[in-house]
């Protein structure tokens, strides 16, 4: 007897069932897992505490991201340069003497490889198909866009994954997000993922994980995948895969920590079979028509208050749900902005070209194509490009995007979170607006009192360029001579 | 984990939606090694507001708090539910929650109660005035006016809760089955268990 068909969740959440409960609970076996500074302390300290040992360190990687400054990490002499905030300087210690003490690989601050977690696992081919990834950080979620079953967790999961290896988790609930046609030229994936979330809203995945679907996903870039993956998370899906394919394996071969030889040959046959069945059923569907994604920016300080770049701010009337009306109002007034302004009016003072979603070698292609012979307004006043990683930014100085970005009056730095979530150094002032590729734009995300506009990377440069957020299809690549 | 059981007293009537996570304790207070002190930072952009419902002394040390729909979403940050412990509060009530801020609350021992917007209205309302109780055992929250709304509570979370389990105590307990899943897994799919060495690249 055929079994009944199943979707690319069950499957990873089948064949990592260790103990199933009576009451639903199971015991879910982690294959991956990424540590960093922040999130990692408290839970290294009660193992110690209670005398417990890392079970799998060879299944873990710890690589500091969250809090490092972004401004040079050596000295001219080559010399480490110490870093100033003291807290920060502990907290990245306390990583540094946890990951050799429990026998964890380390990617230290200054190492070439060196990133932001969600950029280094599948860079790294530390992240695979199929497998199930965890990190104390809710963008975990990156990970699917490799065909991985990843989610962000608390302190205490962490500690419990060191421990055990396992997480007690129940089944998810089944959501497709399927999108039908092709996208209109100039428009990415962080276009398509923040219009995705301002249909489903930030509470439309909560309780299931999302499975990306449609022609639009099989023809993106895994980087793309990574993005459209990375926001699941803003949308309230603790977690959102895409199918793995020919695009990821190419991808994945030959990355450091990816399968080898006969090893290699086996996991693309598993890999193979990760696709959702034929006559598979999801607990919710959502059905998004590609026609209808522009160049989007949000506008309030919730991932789901998203316009087209061509629109207007929303009156809070305009809202049916009178807590919403509420929301937005408030959100207007952090914003500073008033109704019915034309998007492509707001001025901004700030660009941030960076994090786990948007910082990958792509996407700093994208915005350099729109600033190449060009350069920043004079009301920008602070624009930095900060690369997902060591990597990234060896690629992108090879290409001469860094000189790119520094003619335009950016700022290059050092691979990190920063203003995504301005722990350290890196942040908004207060008042001032930020045109960013980031995730969030919630209230004090990018500093207290920071005002964010989340776009694409090339949106990012376009608004740079004009100093207001703009339509990026105005403006065409610069066809100034190579000189 | 502390065993936790009933909470009874003043509660926080906040109400809003969407409360994320970097509202309920800000990333710069994340710099910390400790799970200690963060009482200090919880909820500061708020706090910072006149008139906002945390200044009203009748509220001081408050068990619980009552708000909108998707309380603590964004950030996995468990220093949400630690802040929230450190300024007194093991009980938070309202219509849904993120995924992830439940798992951190109940890991920490903060009962997080899920009611309709209509009964968390109704608890906004008595909560001005009047203190409330939630009754883990019955799974039932309280008033002085014979409201009683019945929640649901995951059975294996509630058992944890009141028995103040350590969850990783539990599961070392299912130490052979995972042994024997790590035996299956290197059989049947041995790359996931050997990933290259950076040195070895």
């Amino acid at each position: 007897m055929a079994s009944k068909p199943r979707t690319l969740y069950e499957k990873i959440w089948d064949s990592h069932v260790v103990e199933r409960l009576d009451d639903g609970t199971c015991l879910i076996y982690i294959d991956r897992h990424l540590v960093h500074e922040v999130t990692s302390p408290q839970a290294f300290e009660a193992l110690r505490l209670a005398g417990r040992q890392v079970r799998r360190p060879d299944l873990t990687l710890a690589v500091p991201d969250h809090n490092l400054p972004t401004t040079a990490r050596v000295a001219a002499d080559g010399s480490r340069l110490p870093i100033e905030d003291a807290q920060s300087a502990a907290q990245l210690a306390a990583l540094e003497r946890n990951a050799p003490s429990f026998g964890i690989d380390y990617i230290d601050a200054v190492a070439p490889e060196q990133g932001i977690v969600h950029v280094v696992g599948p860079e790294q081919g530390f992240s695979l198909p199929g497998a199930t990834i965890v990190c104390g950080d809710s963008h975990t979620a990156a990970h699917g866009g490799v065909g991985a079953l990843a989610f962000g967790i608390g302190t205490s999961e962490v500690e419990h994954v060191l421990a055990t290896q396992t997480l007690q988790l129940r089944r998810s609930k089944s959501m497709e997000v399927r999108v039908e046609g092709p996208l209109g030229p100039g428009i990415t994936p962080k276009d398509l993922i923040l219009h995705i979330i301002g249909v489903i809203g930030t509470a439309g995945g909560t309780g299931h994980v999302i499975e990306y679907r449609g022609r639009v996903f099989e023809e993106m870039s895994v980087e793309g995948r990574l993005t459209v993956c990375n926001m699941s998370i803003e949308g309230g899906a603790r977690a959102g895969l895409i199918a793995p394919d020919d695009k990821v394996f190419a991808y994945l071969r030959g990355k450091p920590y990816a399968p080898k030889g006969e090893d290699w040959d086996r996991a693309v046959k598993w890999w193979h079979s990760l696709a959702t069945d034929e006559g598979a059923t999801f607990d919710k569907s959502i059905v998004i028509d590609a026609a209808d994604v522009e160049p989007t920016v949000s506008w309030g300080t919730s991932p789901e208050d998203v316009v087209p770049v061509g629109g207007r701010v929303p009156s809070p009337d305009s809202f049916a749900d009178p807590s919403k009306q509420e929301a937005a109002r408030k959100s207007l007034d952090y914003m500073g902005l008033v109704p019915e302004t034309p998007i492509e009016d707001i001025a901004v003072e700030n660009i941030f070209i960076g994090s786990c979603t948007n910082s990958r070698i792509e996407d700093l292609r994208a915005a350099a194509e729109i600033l190449k012979g060009r350069r920043k307004a004079p009301g920008v006043r602070w624009a930095i490009v900060v690369p997902g990683s060591g990597l990234v930014k060896r690629q992108a100085e090879a290409e001469g995007l860094d000189r790119i970005f520094t003619d335009a009056g950016f700022e290059w730095r050092e691979p990190g979170c920063s203003a995504c979530l301005a722990m350290n150094p890196d942040k908004v002032p207060p008042g001032e607006r930020c045109a960013s590729t980031s995730n969030r734009n919630f209230v004090g995300r990018q500093g207290p009192g920071a005002r964010t506009h989340l776009v694409s990377p090339a949106m990012a440069a376009a608004a740079a360029v004009t100093g207001r957020l703009t339509d990026v299809r105005k403006l065409p690549p610069c066809q100034a001579d190579d000189g | 984990m502390k065993a936790v059981s009933t909470i009874e007293g003043r509660a926080i009537p906040l109400g809003l939606k969407n409360i994320d996570t970097d509202v309920i304790i800000p990333a710069h207070w994340l710099k910390t090694v400790s799970r200690e002190g963060l009482g200090k930072g919880a909820f500061e952009t708020i706090r910072a507001t006149p008139g906002n419902p945390f200044d009203v002394e009748d509220f001081a040390h408050a068990p619980i708090l009552i708000a909108g729909d998707n309380f603590g979403c964004g950030s996995s940050r468990e220093h949400a539910a630690w802040a929230m412990l450190d300024m007194g509060l093991t009980a938070v009530i309202a219509p849904s929650f993120s995924d992830i801020f439940a798992g951190n609350a109940f890991k920490n021992g903060i009962l997080a109660v899920e009611l309709p917007q209509e009964q968390v209205d109704r608890l906004l309302e008595v909560a001005k005035d009047h203190p409330i109780t939630l009754d883990l055992e019955n799974q039932v929250v309280t008033t002085p006016f014979q409201d009683r709304f019945e929640f649901r509570i995951d059975p294996f979370r509630k058992r944890c809760l009141l028995e103040g389990l350590d969850e990783i105590g539990l599961t070392l307990g299912s130490e052979s089955a995972i042994t024997k899943h790590e035996q299956m897994r290197e059989g049947a799919m041995p790359w996931l268990d050997k990933p290259s060495r950076r040195d070895a690249a």
